[in-house]
């Protein structure tokens, strides 16, 4: 028996023509969202923090989803945390088809915030609540995303 | 049942499904409108609310509302995903409720097997947090979720396999499903792997096709010479869009849906007979049932084993071979009233369930980020 791919369409759409990671990151960079990039670059995990209601926000908004202050500024992540959970990726696509398999997480900062990343480890010690450490990774130029790893 | 019947299921039907090369994604809505009209003994001048759901337009409703000839005074094309239709039903008994309209035809279309479409990339606005690291959507984010199940819980792969296994024995029954070769747990364990810890057949088919759907009110219902589904609740929700904002990645927000769906039907979950649960993959289904208080959070891997689901077991679940085995053209859910329906009148064939009087219909879109609840009866 032949089994039928589970290829979504979603991922044709999404990734038709698409070689960089920066073709996917720089249109889609806004004033809200640009001092995070630009912090990576000069090695800051910058999150939100609300003065009001005293939780931090990722992703960035301009507004907090927690009580709707709009008080909300900028800190540095000590990028410390934890994985939440973690997948082997097997099957990929656009940029990414080629890097199979690799490691993709959410990790659970010690403020409280929750991110997609990429978990850099050996497979077999890569478990979920194992501690990590936010590494930058320069990925393309001048792209840099926050990947962690296994402390 | 307490349920007041305000609104009823008379008119069902699929387009062709499979592959439908040359057709379009209006063909199939328009071919799969004819015949659910015709099954409810409507004519399209009767329609009044037209609903829709699809990204194959700059505005579906507009475009399909002119291709078919309607001109609706209610109009709706909520898009959440594969749960959208489940959605539309509860919308269009709220809109018969407050007279707005009498007779709405939902529908949808697909061909994401043999015209997968390609696009210039969109701004990803909050998905630029996500899209950098290579998941594989939706299927990656389904695989973050069972990764989880498996840790707080101790769920296995096996125990998703028997969901797998037990849907194939439904579709070898359907004569309309696409994969209809029986298929053991060892199967599901050695197909390769797509994203750990799920496999190749604990993900949903990828097809084309198209669905349609009649609802109307108890007035209109009761001048039909049809078998009437009422339709007796009805909840929607939705907790996040991207995964890694899931607010619990083993539990889905079915809890407020089913809840909400449950209470409006005044019954409870024994007297459901049939489930039509959203299969787009094996872990979907477990953490639904789950959600939906068929059993405790945990527990949702003993509650299918034992091939459960299957034909003879004691929880007939996805009785057309679901996403699975059946059809999956991307956003499955009216397929699953379809074959509700189908199976309260009696018209299932080989795989009817004896004597179902009561379904319970669960769509879930996105990466599990939405969900929508129905519950039909028949007289
Ligand atoms: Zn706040």
């Amino acid at each position: 028996m032949v089994p039928v791919g589970c290829c979504p369409p979603r991922q044709l759409l999404f990734w038709g023509g698409i070689k960089l990671i920066k073709d996917i990151l720089e249109p889609s960079i806004d004033q809200e969202s640009k001092s995070f990039w630009d912090g990576l670059k000069n090695e800051q995990l910058l999150i939100q923090y609300c003065d009001d209601c005293q939780n931090y926000i990722f992703y960035p908004r301009s507004i907090c989803p927690h009580c709707f202050s709009e008080k909300i500024r900028w800190r540095n992540s000590q990028g410390a945390g934890k994985i939440y959970s973690y997948t082997v990726v097997h099957q990929a696509f656009g940029p990414f088809k080629q890097e199979v398999p690799f490691v993709v997480g959410i990790v659970e900062l010690d403020e409280g915030v929750r991110m997609m990343t990429r978990i850099i480890g050996k497979r077999e010690d890569i478990a979920i609540d194992k501690r990590v450490t936010v590494v930058f990774e320069k990925v393309d130029d001048p792209i840099v995303l926050p990947y962690f790893r296994l402390v | 049942m307490k349920s007041e019947r305000v609104a009823a299921i008379v008119g069902v039907a699929e387009s062709d499904l499979g592959k439908t090369p040359g057709k379009n994604v209006l063909q199939l809505q328009a071919q799969a409108a004819k015949l659910a009209l015709e099954d409810a003994g409507l004519t399209k001048n009767e329609v009044d609310a037209l609903f829709t759901a699809g990204n194959w337009a700059w505005a579906p409703s507009l475009m399909l509302a002119e291709y078919l000839g309607i001109q609706p005074k209610y109009t709706d094309s909520t898009n959440i995903g594969g749960s959208s239709f489940e959605a539309h039903v509860g919308h269009a008994v709220a809109g018969i409720n407050a007279g707005l309209f009498e007779v709405a035809l939902i529908t949808y279309g697909s061909t994401s097997r043999t015209n997968p479409g390609r696009s210039a990339f969109p701004s990803a606005l909050t998905a630029q947090y996500e899209l950098p690291y290579g998941l594989p959507t939706p299927v990656g984010a389904y695989a973050l979720a069972a990764m989880r199940h498996m840790h707080q819980y101790g769920t296995t792969s096996e125990q998703l396999a028997e969901i797998a296994v037990a849907t194939r024995k439904w579709a070898t029954l359907n004569e309309k499903a696409y994969m209809r070769e029986p298929i053991e747990i060892a199967d599901v364990l050695n197909s390769r792997l797509i994203a750990e810890p799920l496999h190749l057949l604990d993900c949903c088919l990828v097809t084309d096709g198209g669905g349609a759907v009649v609802v109307v009110s108890k007035r209109v219902a009761s001048r039909l010479n049809k078998k009437l589904i009422w339709i007796l609740g009805h909840g929607e929700s939705h907790s996040h869009n991207t995964i890694a904002n899931m607010p619990d990645l083993t539990m889905t927000s079915a809890r407020e849906s089913g809840r909400a769906a449950f209470e409006m039907a005044g019954i409870t979950h024994d007297e459901i007979d049939i489930a039509e649960i959203y299969d787009s993959f094996t872990i979907t289904v477990l953490l639904t049932l789950e959600a939906l208080g068929f059993c405790k959070p945990g527990e949702g891997g003993a509650f299918v084993s034992g091939q459960r689901t299957a034909p003879g077991g004691d929880f007939p679940m996805n009785t057309n071979g679901g996403g699975l085995s059946y059809c999956h053209p991307g956003m499955y859910g009216i397929f699953l009233l379809i074959e509700a329906v189908r199976q309260l009148r009696g018209e299932g064939g080989k795989r009817q369930v004896e004597n179902a009087k009561l379904a319970l219909v669960h769509g879930t879109g996105g990466v599990l980020s939405s969900t929508s609840t129905v519950i039909l009866g028949r007289d």
